[in-house]
């Protein structure tokens, strides 16, 4: 496929001393030490720099998993979109999904820059090999749910990518930024749309607390398993791709939460959930890592279903793009070769 | 798994009339219209733009990585080309 020169990774480029020839080490280690100079002076690492393989690795593999979670997200709610209860909450639903589309693409692209293909990760994704957030796994229930993920799945992916804004790969942080831009509307339309259920007939808000009482644990367990089982969680802090522990994330989240759930006039389905003066923040249950840990093995409510219409989207597709292809080849042969329209612009 | 061939595009921005074109991120068409298109789609949905350039990414040559590179270092030595070089004694106005 092709790659952008500017995009290039150098280690195909340049520097031979990648592939651990002998005699080699002196420009590794200078070449390690310009990378550590960089990240401890918060200055961003960019595609073509040098950098140790498995800091390459464990960005491709959190950003491919970042960018199939955007594009599997998008199921649950689109499933709702036909059923959208007015034209408003419709086109709103529909430029919700398309955003995600939009995400998804973003990431892939960030993914690219570090030498993994499009079409190998969407390989991946359809195999198995790589996975997308737990969390969508779980079904869409009822219209409330519309309103409870975009008010606690996009708050704990909001709380989890502000931080990455910051992350020590350019192009990660470029597409993370625009990402949290758009984000806050995915928060606030579900947060007004259970306001609304929960504000309507007692039918409708019991709809909107059912909702939430489906979500809040599932929500809780985006932010990963607990700081002392998390595996790759202090080498990711080290090289500052993440900047704060899974824990510290999920009692932010916890925290900001309390008070908006006030304001819905709806409670969340933990009974130890309570302020503690002393720490500053609310304590708050356990969280059952059992069934985060069957949804991760595929044992969830919709894994199989979710892969399936991936795949099947993707099967589908392929005449579209064959199409498409065949249209720009013979274009081309047709109009000469790379008259582009940048001076016209 | 169908699109290997689609090309790679460079995606530049002029968010507003008396701007520049800035880049904005990369995606892949099958050719130019189809890029100004999904450039259209993927990078102005609020309005971010008022004019797109797409570029092939094979079309562009960058200089080396490493930014504190030779390439840059007549540069760095010419202070002089900077108003800050020059000592103006006080009181002189609009200089
Ligand atoms: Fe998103
Ligand atoms: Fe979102």
């Amino acid at each position: 496929m092709a790659t952008a020169a500017a995009h290039q990774p150098a280690r195909t480029q340049q520097h031979g001393a990648h592939d651990g020839t002998a005699g080699a080490t002196g420009t590794e280690d200078a070449h390690q030490r310009a990378f550590d100079a960089a990240v401890a002076a918060d200055e961003r690492i960019e595609p073509r720099d040098w950098m140790p393989d498995a800091y390459r690795a464990t960005l491709v593999r959190q950003i491919a998993q970042h960018a199939h979670s955007e594009i599997i997200g998008m199921q649950p709610e689109a499933n709702w979109i036909t059923r959208a209860p007015s034209l408003r909450r419709k086109a709103i639903l529909m430029a919700k999904v398309q955003d995600e589309a939009g995400h998804g693409l973003y990431l892939y692209s960030a993914a690219e820059t570090l030498g993994t293909g499009r079409d190998e990760l969407l390989d991946k994704l359809h195999t198995g090999r790589q996975k997308y957030s737990s969390i969508f796994n779980y079904p869409t229930l009822t219209w409330a749910d519309v309103g409870a993920i975009g008010w606690l799945v996009d708050g704990a992916a909001i709380t989890n990518q502000v931080p990455l804004c910051r992350c020590s790969y350019g192009p990660y942080a470029r597409a993370m930024i625009r990402i949290c831009k758009e984000e806050s509307f995915h928060q606030r339309q579900g947060y007004e749309l259970l306001l609304a259920l929960s504000r309507g007939t007692p039918e409708q808000h019991a709809m909107a607390q059912d909702a939430v009482d489906r979500w809040w644990w599932p929500s809780l367990m985006m932010f990963g398993p607990p700081d002392d089982e998390s595996a790759h969680s202090a080498q990711s802090m080290d090289w500052k791709i993440k900047r704060h522990s899974n824990d510290e994330l999920r009692q932010r989240f916890v925290d900001i939460c309390v008070p908006q759930a006030e304001s819905l006039g709806l409670t969340l389905p933990d009974p130890d959930l309570r302020w503690n003066e002393e720490r500053g923040h609310h304590d708050f249950g356990p969280i059952d890592w059992t069934e985060f840990k069957e949804v991760l093995k595929g044992n969830g409510p919709c894994n199989e279903q979710r892969i399936t219409q991936r795949r099947r989207a993707h099967d589908e597709g392929a005449w579209v793009r064959e199409a498409a292809a065949a249209y720009a080849a013979k274009h081309s042969t047709a109009a000469g070769h790379g008259e582009t329209g940048v001076e016209q612009a | 798994m169908t699109n290997t061939d689609w090309p790679l595009w460079e995606v530049f921005v002029r968010s507003r009339r008396g701007l520049s074109h800035t880049h904005a991120g990369s995606l892949h068409a099958p050719d130019a219209e189809f890029a100004l298109r999904n450039a259209r789609d993927l990078y102005t949905r609020r309005g971010e733009g008022v004019s797109i350039w797409v570029v092939p990414s094979t079309a562009i040559t960058a200089s080396s990585p490493d930014e504190k590179d030779p390439f840059f270092e007549p540069a760095a030595d010419k202070p002089y080309r900077h108003p800050t070089f020059y000592e103006i004694p006080e009181g002189v106005k609009h200089l």
